[in-house]
């Protein structure tokens, strides 16, 4: 497996990034190396194994289904980086 | 050298108890201490005038009344900064959380609190907690107490670093696959990684939300016991926070003494992971002895061919960066952290502010992460990669029933120099073999101070133990230090 130019590129978008041409190179490199170690594993056969997915053995643990932890809206919207009184801002996303 | 002042809270709780110091007295002298150390790097912020005024506040509370004073009372603690505490900065060692202030506390950090602990600062660490150096951090990185050419290791290295060099009795860190353990060896201290789900993730950024723990180092066994007693246990906020009970860690390391212990254990090694000349011949010589002299004393030592070791390394990369990148998608710039000055869609937002906000070793991961699970790469990679932890996880833990516990050098390599590794991502990668499996299997690991290397820096060795045995690993670690 190599990872491609055209392979970088879709990966930047599915991962919401924008390298660089010198970092999406560095990239590719580090990549390739990684994956090159990593396809050590189709050496093993894991014919019938089933996927390890959760690691907790605990059955469901309920609750009772009431509010415990609330944040009052101006704390929610204290960290935001462009806000006004009620709302999260961001640029214009729906043409009208 | 310096002597640390106190080596365990027993010591600074009987000094308190009988008036021959008080908190703000401890909070001082360890501030004094940060601001000597300041060059190591260890502190992204100091909670100066704060800690000082609970100090304060504690002594008052003692002088009203002796009695009402919690168990922690008198331990000043540092939190690697991944941990959250109520109205605190935390922000990964990243620019895009740059300023972000937590609303809520840890679960753990709340427990401690609690408990009269008083939290000093938080710590430098690699970004995100990647990295095995804690050379790749946004304020830069973070030198070994013991000799500052040399790395602290990572992820926790400030955390290691800021018990290392006496400026707090405790530290929090949190371990993914070795970030407690690999730093508390590099710096000569215990570091304790619990069962998954022993200790509460609510309030640890996530990384790998499958191996993530939070962790200690302390200067003692006993210290790491009381941490895990107090910070254990069920919490609403976490549902994959273990219901089990949490035994009296502290009390049960408390009767073990190293010279009356007299219970045998059988323990397994990897021939791998000691006869091989990859692991640094210093670390190699000081684990053989170190087996020896467990059989002198009467203990079982074995060794076995663990077929799945090489695995190990390829398997977790897959599984933490597939985590990684869908836990890391939360940084947007929209409702938090840092956005991106010219952005001019929301699309734009997205991009240029995580392209601004994230390293370069935290995008190769995502960018790894985003390619296993991407269609046509899923099954090939991240449904392979978790078949060989199921492998890995089922090998372990039959050894486990033959065996009470694991040993192997922490890391194969004792502490490096600064830079000397930080352009080979692979090589970087494969100085985690040992630590990694604790976490694949989700079972209690610790690091024991073995010695130090030519180079001044310590050398640690490794007790892994089944799920939810801490008891045991605690007391048998108790019964052999030093």
């Amino acid at each position: 497996m190599q990872i491609d130019n055209a392979l970088i590129l879709k990966l930047e978008q599915l991962a919401r990034l924008e390298l660089s041409e010198q970092e999406r190179k560095a990239v590719q490199g580090s990549l390739n190396d990684i994956l090159k170690m990593v396809e050590q594993l189709n050496t093993l056969d894991t014919t019938g194994v089933e996927p390890l997915i959760y690691l907790s053995e605990t059955e469901n643990h309920w609750r009772e289904d009431v509010v415990q932890f609330q944040v009052a809206k101006k704390a929610a919207l204290s960290n935001a980086p462009l806000a006004n009184e009620d709302y999260f801002k961001v640029p214009k996303v729906i043409d009208l | 050298m310096h002597t640390p002042r106190y080596t365990k809270l027993a010591d600074i709780q009987a000094d308190l108890f009988s008036n021959k110091t008080t908190c703000v007295e401890l909070v001082t002298y360890y501030l004094h201490r940060i601001e000597k150390k300041r060059s190591l790097n260890a502190y992204i912020e100091v909670f100066q005038p704060e800690s000082l005024q609970r100090a304060a506040e504690l002594d008052k509370k003692y002088q009203e009344n002796p009695k009402s004073v919690g168990r922690l009372f008198g331990a000043v603690v540092s939190i690697k900064d991944v941990i959250c505490y109520a109205g605190h900065q935390v922000t990964a060692s990243s620019k895009i959380l740059e300023g972000f202030r937590s609303l809520y506390s840890a679960t753990a950090v709340e427990r401690l609190l609690s408990e009269d602990a008083i939290i000093i600062g938080r710590t430098n660490c690699d970004q995100f907690a990647m990295g095995s150096s804690n050379e790749n951090s946004v304020y830069g990185a973070v030198r070994n107490a013991a000799n500052p050419a040399k790395v602290p290791g990572g992820s926790s290295g400030g955390a290691a670093v800021s018990v290392q060099a006496d400026t707090c009795w405790a530290s929090l860190g949190s371990d993914t696959g070795g970030s407690v353990r690999q730093p508390a060896a590099f710096c000569g201290l215990v570091g304790l990684k619990p069962s998954y789900g022993r200790i509460s993730r609510h309030g640890l950024l996530a990384y790998g939300s499958s191996f993530d723990q939070i962790g200690t180092f302390t200067r003692s066994v006993e210290d790491a016991a009381l941490l895990l007693e107090i910070m254990s246990g069920a919490d609403d906020f976490d549902g994959t926070a273990s219901q089990l009970p949490v035994p009296t860690y502290f009390a049960n390391v408390q009767q073990v003494s190293p010279e009356t212990h007299s219970q045998k254990s059988k323990i397994v090694y990897f021939k791998q992971a000691v006869d091989n000349d990859g692991i640094d011949p210093q670390i190699r010589e000081k684990t053989v002895h170190f087996i020896e002299q467990l059989r002198e004393k009467g203990h079982l030592v074995e060794a076995v061919d663990f077929e799945y070791l090489d695995y190990i390394i390829p398997a977790y990369y897959v599984l933490t960066t597939a985590e990684a990148s869908s836990n890391l998608s939360r940084y947007d710039g929209v409702r938090y952290g840092h956005r991106a000055a010219e952005a001019k869609t929301l699309d734009e937002v997205y991009k240029k502010s995580r392209t601004e906000g994230f390293s370069e070793e935290v995008k190769r991961r995502i960018m790894l992460g985003t390619f296993v699970l991407s269609s046509g790469y899923y099954d090939a990679y991240y449904t392979k990669a978790q078949q060989v932890r199921r492998l890995i996880t089922e090998r372990t833990r039959q050894l486990l029933a033959a065996y009470d516990f694991i040993l192997m050098p922490t890391s194969p390599v004792p502490a490096w120099d600064l830079g000397a590794k930080i352009n080979d991502p692979v090589s970087m990668y494969l100085m985690d073999i040992f630590t990694v499996q604790a976490n694949m299997v989700g079972i209690p690991a610790i690091s024991m101070p073995l010695g130090e290397d030519s180079a001044g820096c310590g050398i640690g060795i490794q007790l892994m133990a089944d799920k939810f045995k801490e008891n045991e690993l605690l007391k048998f670690a108790q019964s052999i230090k030093k």
